[in-house]
């Protein structure tokens, strides 16, 4: 009786491929305890438009991608690939590796809905080659109430001054005033919060893409090195090497005053069960015209022949961009939705507050690695971090060490 | 020899070569062929994905022009030199301490050789705890009331390195002590007698007469402990991050950085060439006077 059972369930088992679930196997680095949350919003929404997901996480960002290379160059790619938005994937585009999304991108209007940093970073030649997911603005300000209160700091900082003033207030009280954790790339984010907020649209986007001799040289660029080399007397001695989210801790605890760190900290106030308003709070930027750094990420696409494949690419970049998924998949990922015609109101309030500059187009600049090779942008991150570290630098030798990096 | 000497000996080695095929060609296949390939890779143009053109040495030129290589280098000398001469002088005298026939030797032998067997990343994670200003030895005797007390070699650029140091060499001193140990009891007791009757002091017979007998042991500890240090990368991923800054970067995570995270492999495997050519430079000696001399004698 057994066997026959056995047998029939075997022969149904075999019987299943014919009903054509596009399977898609996706490869991520997302394995963290929030990120696999939202990855598994997506993967929901996929099986419930009829797909099977197949679901091939590789820890850690560079192992992740490597993989996917890997599996192209080997000949067996996966179903999509996540990358960063940035140029991460432009060789492969180059190289003819990737299937182009042009259908879908024309017939969802991506051209209205993406922002243009986004936008820019998907579309090479007129093609669409990446399905955007999310939006990650790198350099938020995070800030304990507490801290703020006792310093006597009524209101958010406006001005790279009032922010020394605060700084200034937050150690004549006793708490650590900048919280720095000393890692390569975290230290990358203060320099470009100071970039942007200190120099500007125009500044921004000249260093770090036209990257010429007259930009680099000008006294506004020297303005930004010296800024940022002025706040290290405020980051407490045991920052080198210290994790981001121990250094988040520490503003969450009211031990520090300030963090510059992605929208992804927010994850790390909620899980302490602290609310925003009112234990903590966040701005974008100093001033209301501050601008709005554009990272995030996205799905690519290896190119393939097989049919079945490519429906399932396609179903893939449909459900992804839902706009329901989008806010699901959002408010468990900490980023805000890529898509800019949506409602964010059900999400928190610094991804509203995020959304809410988004849309305004002239403060929207594209984060460092999508203006850049990731070779290059490997070197400036080395260059910032060789300028914050050294004893007695001054700003002049500073962008000596930068512009050759920048222009390497 | 003649023919049929030549098909008897292949005759009767025949089932020790099949045997030893697979392995032959794993090494030449796997190790030898993507050595091969890697020096290959460093004079084309590639960046993320391997390219077949030739670009001559433009790759080594870029790398020797980047600041971080360069200090990279320079900290692998550093660490080196004082890894090689901490480690053995330490590991020659714990052999000497356990070869003075004491009580629970294979306690102590353990102890010593304990920390061996530990992987480079817990070694490097348990260490960066202790160096650490906020929880380890500082922040201890801090709390014991010394207010002043101040150690944070880990966060200060010019002596992170040798923290770096002294948890390899925490490491490392427990394998120069078992081998040179297995040396030292190799020692004819005799030889012992000999020196005592001629009233030698015991300091003057391990330099003059012992250290010398033990060449072999030493050679072979010497190779191991450079190979460690060519290839260190876990203990100051675990330890520094390559941190404050540059200050302790060393060229096997410059190497891992650059094929990885920044995609640019041409860069990467010009960065291991030189690594390569350096390791046959060093050993290129030993292998020549242990192996190939003998045989010509």
């Amino acid at each position: 009786m057994i066997k026959i059972m056995m047998l029939s369930a075997a022969i149904s088992l075999a019987a299943t491929p014919l009903v054509a679930k596009e399977e898609a196997e996706v490869m991520h680095w997302w394995t963290s305890g929030g990120e696999s949350a939202a990855i598994k919003v997506l993967a929901d929404a996929y099986e419930a438009e009829g797909g099977s997901w197949k679901d091939s996480a590789v820890a850690g960002g560079s192992n992740a991608r490597s993989a996917a290379i890997n599996r192209m160059i080997g000949g067996s790619p996966t179903t999509a690939a996540l990358f960063n938005t940035s140029q991460q994937y432009h060789e492969m585009i180059a190289e003819g590796m990737l299937n182009n999304l042009d259908s879908i991108a024309i017939s969802n209007d991506w051209d209205e809905i993406l922002p243009k940093p986004t936008l820019d970073a998907i579309k090479v030649n007129g093609h669409y080659y990446a399905a955007p997911v999310n939006i990650h603005m790198p350099t938020w300000f995070w800030y304990s109430k507490k801290a703020f209160n006792d310093s006597g700091i009524a209101t958010e900082p406006q001005t790279i001054d009032e922010l020394f003033a605060a700084l200034d207030k937050l150690k004549a009280s006793g708490y650590i005033p900048l919280a720095l954790g000393g890692q390569k790339w975290q230290e990358n984010l203060l320099f470009m919060a100071v970039l942007s907020n200190v120099g500007g649209k125009q500044l921004y986007l000249d260093v770090l893409k036209k990257r010429d001799a007259k930009t680099l040289n000008s006294p506004e660029f020297h303005k930004v090195v010296d800024t940022f080399l002025k706040l290290k007397p405020y980051v407490d001695s045991g920052s080198p090497g210290r994790n981001w989210n121990d250094t988040t801790s520490l503003v969450i605890n009211d031990k520090a005053g300030i963090q510059v760190m992605g929208d992804w900290a927010k994850g790390e106030f909620t899980q302490a069960k602290k609310r925003p308003n009112r234990d903590y709070g966040c701005f974008a930027g100093l001033g209301d015209d501050s601008l709005y750094i554009v990272g995030g990420d996205v799905f690519v696409f290896p190119k393939t022949e097989d049919k079945q494949q490519i429906l399932a690419q396609e179903k893939l970049v449909e459900t992804m961009l839902k706009p329901l998924t989008q806010i699901r998949f959002n408010r468990l990922k900490g980023s805000i939705p890529v898509r800019t015609d949506i409602d964010v109101s059900s999400m928190g309030r610094c991804a509203q507050l995020g959304s809410r500059i988004l849309r305004d187009e002239s403060r929207q600049v594209p984060d460092g690695s999508m203006l850049m090779e990731s070779y290059r942008y490997g070197s400036v991150k080395d260059a910032i971090t060789e300028v914050w570290n050294s004893r007695d630098m001054s700003s002049k030798k500073a962008v000596k060490i930068l512009s050759q990096a920048l222009q390497g | 020899m003649n023919v049929i000497a030549i098909q008897m000996h292949f005759k009767r080695n025949l089932l020790a070569y099949i045997a030893a095929l697979p392995m032959a060609l794993t090494v030449f296949v796997a190790y030898m062929g993507t050595m091969f390939w890697s020096v290959r890779l460093s004079f084309s143009s590639s960046r993320m994905l391997p390219k077949n053109d030739f670009v001559g040495f433009v790759q080594y030129e870029r790398l020797f022009n980047t600041s971080r290589w360069i200090s990279s280098l320079e900290n692998l000398l550093l660490i080196a030199f004082l890894f090689l001469v901490i480690c053995f002088v330490l590991g020659f005298l714990l052999s000497i301490f356990i070869d003075q026939k004491i009580k629970a030797e294979s306690f102590f032998r353990t102890v010593f050789l304990f920390p061996y067997a530990m992987s480079f990343i817990v070694t490097g994670l348990v260490w960066q705890w202790i160096f650490n200003p906020q929880l380890g030895v500082q922040k201890t005797v801090q709390a014991l009331g010394w207010d002043s007390f101040q150690f944070d070699w880990i966060v200060n650029p010019d002596m992170v390195l040798y923290t770096v140091v002294i948890a390899a060499v925490w490491q490392g001193a427990g394998l120069v002590m078992a081998l040179l140990l297995a040396g030292l009891r190799g020692i004819d007791e005799d030889l012992w007698k000999a020196t005592k009757i001629d009233g030698i002091p015991a300091w003057r017979v391990y330099i003059s007469i012992i250290l010398p007998m033990l060449r072999p042991m030493i050679i072979t500890t010497v190779v191991l402990l450079s190979i460690s240090i060519i290839k260190m990368y876990d203990v100051v991923v675990a330890m520094t991050g390559g941190g404050p800054g540059v200050a302790s970067e060393v060229p096997a995570k410059f190497i891992m950085d650059n094929l990885f995270e920044r995609a640019n492999i041409g860069i990467a495997t010009a960065a291991s060439t030189v690594m390569l050519t350096t390791i046959l430079c060093l050993i290129a000696p030993f292998i020549y006077s242990n192996y190939i001399k003998k045989q010509g004698r």
